[in-house]
């Protein structure tokens, strides 16, 4: 079911000129601010914490609980990650292009409700149109006086750094993306500390947030943090920004409300997905990001919401929902998304570095027709070895999670599609006609 | 359940963990790693160093570890133990775990073993037969990359089969403090690299070698040079300089072939300096000494052992009977063994009757210093609160010492202070204070809190802070605490300054301790031994220490000799008849070069014991062939005091002999008897006469102290309380010999060598010599006139001395000849970097070039010891031994 949710995030989004300072003023823009202001910081705090707003980043992780996580220290300081790197998400990226105002003006809410003392805005370096928005109105704000000395005549006083990525989608990892802004290679962190508020950048205590959980603070503010939570349901409150790619007749970003939303609704309601083209039925989709566990047909009544979906044995991740129908090659895919994480390994740990290598070898000479019938077993245990037990969500061996989310993809296939693997194995030829 | 004890001693706190079902008492913030290692269960591992950070990179330690939430995998290598843990190493799934990732690193690792200079020592091999799965299901293509590169001059990188465990890049960055090497790219295509316009060129560069745990790295001096089980071993120790580092040596078909660092805590902690690592190079150079040699009137001819030592001995009888014993002298005996030293001064102090002996060249401290003052160990001055360093470029001049003090003070463990008048290679950790060569004392005394002292032209904001470091840093009473670092590293600077700067120290901080920058290797062992004037064997007074030795050797000198400038003046006077000179090339080595050519035109009999060809043995009477490093067996003794063996290897090219038996062989000549039969007999003698030496020789033959050796006087500082293990995953060749197949050790239990300072506290005559020094006042050099620039004459580590420049590896080196001068004072000359100008000093005026350094002081300029250009000028040319500073004009030309 639909509801008729006001959006949140995305409520600019009918306007030509969303991005620019005048419009954002006119539609309400910097209030939440304002408002803030008025308040101390607990009860930003507080507000935050009674939306029950869950991090949009893909871990989902409690925004306001990561606050109050944050050691006491004389420094700290609140980074937001815009590093959306991964195939078929591309909700950040809207955001940053089309309301870079509401981003900024999130962080000065957060920052002032956890006295962070500088902002820093990591944002992927190839948005380059995001980018120079995100500059632009970085100026304007220091322009109004919403950013530096004084803040709109209060006490508090900040600056905010905008810092473009270098093009490894592995510094959308937190810990990678400290390390990146600190000047070093982008590599993980080995955990512990396992959180950045207790040793984050520069070794002070740092908040990490998403890009769309900035978007939603100016709302949270104006509205207080109940009216948040009475959307959606139980864990998963509010509303939540799907991009929604694939085999679709519509393809796009759908702000939903959580939970009540279902998958069937999202890819098949004729305002939304409107169905897999040409008359052609759903074979698969992959219900949060390239990195989640694959889903069938009888999955798509679950609704699009946190917890069911981990029960049912994946992930909402990044809100991404890509869906495959009966002409796509689901070896192809797989072999697609772990060419990608292979590309995209940091290259510290064994299992992923070496591990995503020889199964996207492995996927490809499958594809081409090259394979074995062992090689089935071969790409399981291969998994197996980079994550222990296949289990969801993954054992994880490895410095960060992006070594264990290459299985995701290919043992979530071969658990589907074994008879696809094997005609492909069988016929010496990819049976969709994909790879000749 | 068995309960095993592998904490230090009972006082200390210990956490219960149960690993593989027995219950081990572990040290509180172990890493699981390592309590598992002492307990006898061996955990594979790649990245893992000892000696390093984890970094948790290659996963190969995963193990099964209990949780609240219940078991899971982790890597041992960065998990510390906690109380009531849990650990499985052989559950099916570590055991899968394990084999999954050495099959992954197996991946793309080339299958090239037989033509690997790994193979046979290689962890990944060993481990892989140990710990992975027995064969490969990977049928696709490899990476490849262009076979060997060169990352920097002695280095080699085969990017095929490096695993990326960033032992060399952490080793780089974290130990050496010179991130020259790093990752490039990412994934399955990250590669060790080097920056594009800086070559991988480290004094330290070959510790990278040495723990890389496949074939990756490789260094030029050994590649393709032996197999591993072609090769024969034998734990000795460096004399490249006197930090004595523990090594192994290995020799293949007779030859020597590879050095590598032993871990010794107390010392060099596994890493060696490449000067130390590949100056083997030297003992096979073409211009070894292969047979005894005499002066025919007109040039050296071949002779025999009987010819030589026939004509030294009448050399010698005939000079004590026309002049007696003062007409005889020795020069030099620091690159020699504590036996070799031990015998000569028994030839000379008692068989022949002279106390002019010297094993300094002039470029010292005088041994009543070295000897007197309290002495810090290694490991004492990397625990002190704070190090003052005098005038001393330690990375330059005993480069391990400058590791460990840097590790120290990078950990914050310890503030430095770096007094230098040029900037240092530990300046840029320290507090510093510069000044011009010659105020070194002043400084120290300035520093130290002394009132009464001018500080005229000295830095008052510096001295300041120093002063502050001292106070802030929670010395305890009389500078407990303390430990101040000193030697010559200036040669420029008369040895009075440092002398006065080192007693100032001592008298106004009684309790602070003392490490000698002395640099030659056994110079410590040599003056321990006697050979300086005035000194008998075991740190004691010709006064004090004779009557006790008249009982054992008949005779010791009654009256101090002459040191070695004095001995040379003496010799330009005509004075000196016969100059034996031990191991050291005097013509080149004498700061005062003008002083010793005068010397030896004057002296009628020079007997050259030498190892090499060099401007001594060529102007010789008779030149006596002796064994070097690793060709003979014996003691040395470090900067610390710390006694340790030095190994023989090899056999000595041609017809040369251990160098005590020539001092037999002498006293022989001349009649009389050292009763020397063997090494071991003299190392008894000396733990038999020499008081500081007491024991030593039962103390070393203890099975820990045979690879960590024991500081002396015996008992008196507690040390080295982890008993040292061969690690073969991080040392790998070292006991791969021994060791074949899976890598396994067992811990043991060690007895805590007991605390307290036990070191004797009644003063002895040669604390009374330092105390005496420390009444004189605090010596200040004049200020250099404004036409005048102050010369300081600095070591290099690859300089233009025999061992550099007879090591081919080496020798291409060293740093480029050229005066160093401030570039706005070039500009008052009108002359240009790289351009000639004229230097003159009192002795002397010669073409120089002039390298521009923007980080001297305006009124100081420098030249490299040892660094010669094409005709042999160098600075030792311009240097008057009798001046406490040089200074020189320079004039355009």
């Amino acid at each position: 079911m639909i509801t008729n949710a006001a959006p949140i995030v995305t409520r600019r989004m009918g306007y030509e000129d969303s991005y620019t300072l005048s419009r954002y003023l006119e539609t309400g823009g910097y209030d939440g601010l304002k408002r803030a202001l008025t308040m101390s910081r607990e009860e930003v705090a507080d507000q935050v914490n009674r939306a029950s707003l869950l991090g949009r980043g893909g871990a989902g992780f409690p925004a306001g609980r990561k606050w109050s996580m944050l050691r006491a220290a004389p420094t700290s300081y609140l980074v937001v990650n815009g590093d959306e790197s991964e195939p078929a998400t591309f909700k950040d990226h809207l955001l940053i292009e089309r309301d870079p105002h509401q981003i900024i003006e999130g962080a000065l809410i957060c920052a002032y409700a956890i006295g962070a003392a500088q902002i820093f805005i990591f944002c992927r370096g190839e948005f380059a149109l995001g980018l120079e928005r995100l500059q632009q109105a970085c100026n304007e704000a220091y322009r109004i006086g919403a950013i530096g000395r004084e803040i709109f005549g209060s006490s508090f006083s900040i600056d905010l750094v905008i810092h473009p990525g270098a093009g490894a989608y592995i510094c959308g990892e937190e810990t990678a993306l400290l390390e990146s802004l600190e000047g070093k290679r982008g590599f993980p962190r080995i955990k512990p500390p396992f959180f950045p508020a207790v040793q984050g950048l520069y070794g002070a205590p740092t908040v990490v947030n998403n890009i769309e959980t900035m978007s939603n603070l100016p709302w949270i503010v104006l509205n207080g943090g109940d009216a948040f939570s009475s959307l959606g349901e139980g864990s998963s409150a509010g509303t939540r920004l799907f991009a929604l790619s694939g085999r679709v007749n519509r393809p796009g970003w759908f702000e939903l409300e959580m939970s009540k939303t279902t998958f069937r609704d999202l890819i098949f309601d004729p305002a939304l997905g409107a169905g897999v083209p040409d008359g052609r039925s759903l074979k698969a989709f992959i219900p949060g990001g390239v990195s989640a566990p694959w889903f069938g047909p009888n999955e798509l009544d679950l609704g699009l919401d946190q917890d069911a979906v981990g029960k049912a044995g994946s992930m909402l991740g990044s809100g991404s929902v890509v869906v495959m129908d009966e002409s796509t090659c689901v070896v192809r895919a797989a072999w697609r998304i772990t060419r990608f994480f292979h590309r995209e390994s940091c290259g510290q740990c064994t299992p992923c570095r070496e591990g995503g290598g020889w199964l996207e070898q492995i996927l490809r000479r499958i594809e081409e027709g090259e394979g074995r019938e062992a090689d089935l077993d071969l790409l399981m245990d291969v998994c197996d070895n980079i994550a222990p037990g296949l289990t969801w969500p993954p054992q994880q061996t490895t410095i960060c999670v992006l070594g264990p989310s290459i299985p995701s993809s290919i043992a979530s296939s071969i658990r589907m599609f074994r008879d696809e693997y094997l005609a492909h194995v069988r016929e010496r030829h990819c049976p969709m006609g994909g790879h000749r | 359940m068995t309960e095993i004890d592998v904490s230090d001693s009972e006082s200390l706190p210990t956490v219960s963990v149960t690993i593989d079902g027995s219950v081990f008492k572990a040290r509180p913030g172990e890493l699981i790693i390592e309590a598992a290692e002492r307990a006898g269960v061996f955990i594979p591992r790649f990245c893992y160093h000892p000696r390093m950070d984890s970094v948790g990179f290659c996963r190969m330690c995963l193990v099964e570890v209990s949780s609240p939430r219940g078991f899971s995998l982790q890597p041992s290598c960065f998990l510390h133990v906690a109380e009531g843990q849990e650990v499985i190493t052989n559950s099916p799934k570590a055991r899968k775990a394990q084999e999954g990732v050495l099959e992954l690193l197996l991946v793309n690792h080339p299958l090239d073993c037989p033509v690997c200079d790994k193979g046979g020592e290689c962890p990944l091999q060993d481990q892989a037969m140990a710990h992975g799965p027995g064969e490969t299901r990977f049928i696709e293509q490899k990476r490849h990359w262009p076979k060997p590169i060169d990352i920097g001059p002695l280095v080699a990188l085969d990017r095929e089969r490096c695993i990326q465990c960033a032992r060399c890049t952490r080793f780089a960055s974290e130990v050496a403090g010179e991130a020259l090497i790093d990752f490039a790219f990412r994934g399955s295509d990250i590669e060790v690299a080097p920056f594009a316009l800086e070559p991988f060129s480290s004094y330290f560069a070959g510790n990278t070698v040495q723990i890389c745990p496949v074939g990756a790295l490789t260094a030029h001096p050994y590649r393709f040079k032996s197999r591993p089980w072609d090769l024969e071993q034998a734990e000795s120790t460096c004399e490249g300089c006197a930090v004595g580092c523990r090594t192994v040596a290995q020799s293949s078909a007779g030859a020597l072939v590879r050095y590598l660092g032993v871990d010794v805590d107390g010392v060099n902690r596994s890493w060696l300096c490449d000067k130390g690592r590949y100056g083997f190079e030297a003992v096979h150079a073409s211009n070894r000494l292969v047979t005894p040699l005499l002066n025919s009137g007109e040039k050296l001819e071949e002779s025999t052992w009987h010819e030589a030592l026939f004509a030294a001995g009448e050399a010698v009888r005939e000079a004590l009977k026309e002049h007696g014993p003062s007409s005889i002298a020795f020069i030099g005996g620091a690159r020699l063994t504590n036996e070799d030293a031990f015998a000569f001064v028994k030839l000379a102090k008692s068989v022949i009757g002279t106390d002019s002996t010297d094993a300094q060249l002039g470029d010292g401290l005088p041994a009543e210093l070295v000897l007197g003052l309290p002495r810090a160990t290694i490991n004492e001055a990397t625990n002190a609160r704070v190090v003052i360093v005098l005038n001393q470029d330690l990375r330059e001049e005993l480069p391990v010492l400058f590791l460990r003090l840097r590790g120290s003070v990078v950990d914050g463990s310890t503030d430095l202070i770096d007094c230098s008048s040029v900037p240092t290679s530990l300046s840029k950790y320290a507090t510093t204070v510069r000044y011009v060569p010659g105020d070194l004392a002043r400084v120290a005394a300035l520093i130290a809190g002394e009132s009464n002292i001018d500080a005229f032209g000295l830095d008052q904001g510096q001295i300041e802070s120093a002063k502050t470091v001292l106070s802030s840093a929670g010395l305890g009473a009389d500078g407990e605490g303390l430990v101040i670092v000193c030697g010559r590293g200036d040669l420029g600077e008369s040895a009075s300054v440092a002398v006065s700067a080192a007693v100032t120290l001592h008298r106004l901080f009684p309790k602070a301790r003392f490490l000698s920058a002395l640099r030659r290797s056994n110079v410590h062992g040599a003056l321990d031994m006697g050979l300086a004037p005035g000194v008998l064997p075991g740190r004691v007074t010709l006064e004090e220490g004779g009557e006790a030795l008249v009982r054992t050797w008949g005779s010791v000198p009654n009256e101090r000799g002459s040191d070695a400038i004095g001995t040379l003046e003496s010799g330009a006077q005509g004075k000196i008849k016969v100059l034996f000179t031990l191991g050291a090339d005097v013509l080149a080595d004498v700061p005062d070069r003008d002083l010793a050519a005068r010397a030896f035109a004057k002296i009628p009999t020079v007997i050259s014991i030498a190892t090499h060809h060099d401007r001594t043995t060529a102007a010789a009477s008779v030149v006596l062939p002796v064994a070097g490093e690793g060709e003979r067996n014996g003691t040395v003794t470090n900067i610390e005091g710390r006694v340790a063996p030095t190994t023989q290897k090899i056999v000595p090219p041609g017809v040369a002999w251990p160098a005590w038996m020539v001092a037999s062989e002498i006293a022989r000549m001349i009649g009389s008897d050292l009763g020397f039969e063997d090494h071991s007999a003299i190392t008894q003698e000396i733990a038999a006469v020499a008081p500081a030496y007491h024991g030593v020789n039962l103390s070393l033959a203890n099975g820990d102290a045979r690879r960590a050796g024991v500081v002396v006087p015996v008992g008196a500082v507690a040390i080295d309380i982890r008993s040292p293990l061969l690690d073969p995953i991080a040392t790998p060749g070292i006991s791969s010999v021994e060791e074949q197949g899976a890598p396994m050790r067992l811990g043991k239990t060690v007895a805590a060598v007991p605390s307290g300072d036990a070191r004797p506290t009644t003063p002895g005559g040669l604390q009374v010599l330092v105390r005496a020094l420390g009444a004189a006042p605090v010596v200040t050099a004049p200020k250099p006139d404004s036409y005048s620039y102050r010369l300081s004459v600095r070591r290099t580590l690859y300089d233009r001395g025999t061992l550099v420049q007879s090591s081919s590896s080496l020798a291409p080196h060293h740093a480029p000849f050229g005066l160093r001068v401030h570039p706005l004072e070039l500009a008052r000359l009108g002359v240009s970097d790289g351009e000639e100008l004229m230097i003159r000093s009192p002795r002397l005026a010669h073409r120089v070039n002039v390298i521009s350094d923007a980080s001297l002081g305006r009124q100081v300029v420098v030249l490299g010891a040892r660094n010669e250009d094409s005709g042999a000028f160098g600075a030792f040319d311009l240097i008057d031994a009798r001046e406490l500073v040089v200074d020189v004009r320079l004039e355009s030309i």
